[in-house]
Parts: C-alpha cells; sequence; structure tokens
C-alpha cells in the first residue's frame, strides 16, 4: 500500500476544500467542512495503521500476545470527530441566523453589512 | 472576486499543496509498519494503569488534561448554539400540535426507547472495558430521548425532556471533570492525577478515576446534546418569525 492511504486522504481534504470554494449555499460548504474534517481521521488511523495487529482492547486479549494498532491516534480522532461535531453545530446556528436577518444562504449573496 | 478567478486561485493552491503533501508522505513511516513508539508506551501506561481499553486509557488519563479542553468546546458550543438561536424580538412561540403517528411506530418507540436507555448507560460504564466511554454513551443515551420525537410528537418530547433539569446537569457534569482534577492536585500532587484505588485489570471497578471522569462526560454529553437539539428543533417547530406570520 505504501503512500497511497496517506495520498487518499489528501485527496480528500482537497476535494472537499473545491467544494468550499465553489459552495452557493452554506448548508452545503458545512457539509463539506464536515468532508475536509473527515479526511483528518482518515489520515489519523492511517498513521495508526499496523498490519497483521488488532483493537487495543485488552478486555479478550491476553496483553503481549498479539501487536495492536496505535491507541493514540485513535483517541485523537475521538477528540477530532467531538470537535468536528460541534464546530457543524455552531455554524447550523449561525446559518439559521442569517437566513432569519439576511434572507439568504447563499454565501456570495452575503455582500451588504447591516448595522 | 468573480468565481472564475477564485477557481484558478485554488487551483494554483491546491498544486502547491497537493505537491508538498506528497513530498511529505514520502517521507513519513510507511502505511502498516511496526514502528509505533507512542502506541507502544501508551499501551504499557494504561496496563499500568490497569486499564483493559487502551484508547479510554489514552483519553482519561494519560491525555485527561486534553479531555478537559474538548469537554469544555462541548459546553461552549451548547452556550453558543443557546446564545443564537434565542427567541428574538419579532418571533413569536407556537404550541406544537399533535401529530397522528401509526401504531406500529409507536409501538418501535415504546420497546426501543429503554432498550436505548440501557444501551447508553452500558455504553458509558463500561468505557474502561470495551470500545466506548463517556462521548459515544453520551449520544446514545441523547438519541434514546429523541426516539420520543421520532415515534411520536414533539408534545411527548417535550413532556420527557426537563430542559432546565438538563442545562444544570450539563454544567454540573462539566463543572465535575474539573473538581476530579482539583481533587488529584490535593491528593496527588498533580492535576487530573489518577489518585483512586485501581481495582482488579478486566472489571467494571478498574481504571482509578477513569471511569467517575467517563460518567461526567457521559452525564454532559447527553445532557449537552439534548439542550443543543431542542434549540434547533424549537426553530423548526415552535418558533415562526413576524414575516412568514404574515403570510399565513
Amino acid at each position: 500500500m505504501g503512500i497511497w492511504v496517506y495520498l487518499a486522504a489528501g485527496w480528500v481534504l482537497l476535494v472537499a476544500l473545491y467544494g468550499l470554494v465553489t459552495s452557493r449555499n452554506l448548508i452545503h460548504a458545512i457539509g463539506c467542512l464536515a468532508v475536509a474534517q473527515s479526511s483528518t481521521y482518515l489520515l489519523l488511523l492511517a498513521v495508526g495503521y499496523r498490519r497483521g495487529a488488532t483493537a487495543p482492547v485488552y478486555s479478550d486479549l491476553i496483553p503481549g500476545t498479539r501487536p495492536v494498532v496505535d491507541p493514540v491516534v485513535q483517541a485523537l480522532a475521538l477528540t477530532d470527530v467531538v470537535v468536528g461535531a460541534t464546530v457543524t453545530a455552531l455554524l447550523l446556528a449561525l446559518t439559521i441566523q442569517l437566513r432569519k436577518r439576511h434572507h439568504t444562504v447563499d454565501p456570495q449573496g452575503l455582500t451588504g453589512l447591516k448595522g | 472576486m468573480t468565481a472564475r478567478t477564485r477557481l484558478v486561485m485554488f487551483l494554483v493552491a491546491t498544486t502547491v499543496i497537493a505537491a508538498f503533501f506528497t513530498a511529505a508522505c514520502t517521507e513519513v513511516p510507511r502505511f502498516g509498519s511496526d514502528f509505533h513508539p507512542y502506541g507502544q508506551r501508551a499501551v504499557t501506561a494504561a496496563l499500568a494503569h490497569r486499564t483493559a481499553n487502551v484508547v479510554s486509557s489514552v483519553n482519561f488519563d494519560i491525555r485527561a488534561f486534553d479531555t478537559l479542553g474538548e469537554e469544555s468546546i462541548l459546553f461552549t458550543t451548547v452556550l453558543g448554539a443557546t446564545l443564537l438561536l434565542r427567541l428574538a424580538r419579532d418571533e413569536r412561540e407556537h404550541p406544537p400540535a399533535a401529530e397522528r403517528v401509526l401504531p406500529t411506530t409507536r409501538l418501535f418507540g415504546t420497546v426501543l426507547m429503554p432498550i436505548t436507555l440501557v444501551v447508553g448507560v452500558y455504553i458509558v460504564a463500561h468505557g474502561q472495558l470495551s470500545p466506548g466511554g463517556g462521548f459515544q454513551g453520551g449520544v446514545v443515551l441523547a438519541t434514546a430521548l429523541h426516539l420520543a420525537y421520532v415515534a411520536a410528537d414533539y408534545r411527548v418530547l417535550e413532556r420527557i425532556r426537563p430542559l432546565t433539569v438538563l442545562d444544570v446537569a450539563d454544567s454540573l457534569a462539566a463543572a465535575s471533570f474539573t473538581i476530579i482534577g482539583l481533587a488529584g492536585l490535593i491528593a496527588g500532587g498533580a492535576f487530573l492525577k489518577n489518585v483512586l484505588p485501581l481495582g482488579t485489570f478486566n472489571q467494571i471497578t478498574s481504571g482509578g478515576t477513569l471511569p467517575v471522569l467517563n460518567a461526567a462526560v457521559g452525564v454532559e454529553v447527553a445532557s449537552g446534546l439534548i439542550v443543543l437539539l431542542a434549540h434547533f428543533l424549537d426553530q423548526a417547530v415552535e418558533i415562526t418569525d413576524s414575516d412568514s406570520q404574515e403570510a399565513h
């Protein structure tokens, strides 16, 4: 596999950025941001993968009998998921307010400033 | 900036990022290699603290201070959404209407809700032993409550969702994480130090402060998520602005 998994993570990030740049709808843009975030899950879990290894949980595994994948990056992926969910929630709340005050969700339609 | 210039700028930036990222990837250890120095040390540290789930040990023991930041982010988001989605001066709140539900859907909700609640508590309580923990179990618990909305209507959900109690529970759970940390500072000399008895490996009481922190995070995530979703659902179900009022 070599480095292809890392490159796939980079590809997911760039596809999401393309979506963000060309987005005409803020809900769609938030979806793109979630995709960009998911590229980091892929990168983290790819970094932690170990060939022939199992999950780092010893409730049904005698320590030392089998190699396990890296638990540190899995914990980081959990943090990543939580942060992603909270960012999405806040952005959606902001979008609701924008729709109410400016009557549009098109980021390119948001040109005027309101006092 | 026109859409065309933006796209050209994006393509230039993408080429640069892609080139440097690919160059960086050729230098990192290969995918699936045996070289995981941090992973090995985390496993040793988790086993020394008699915690079977190493991922939980990393989150709530080794990196507990980072998890304090993580749950503060969650708490701040709930605060932020409460502030952003409050009832504005030109908006009106309507009592939600009763809805007709298929009897089979109602039966599905009645059967599944207690099961989901038990699963949620199980996942929170066994965070130190098997995959799961406060964050995952908290989400399951919040989902269980919203089965009432799926299988009945919004009025039923409002009756089983004491928002004031959940607001207080959210704050108390967020504060208790810090208090457990301070207890570690007083008893062990370091913030969030694992000072409780470590128990027997692979038992529900193992891991010292880990199950306590898991429970605090479980309560916080469950109540925070219910409060967060309540504000979004209120926007969709109960609140109309003055413009749409006139259109009716």
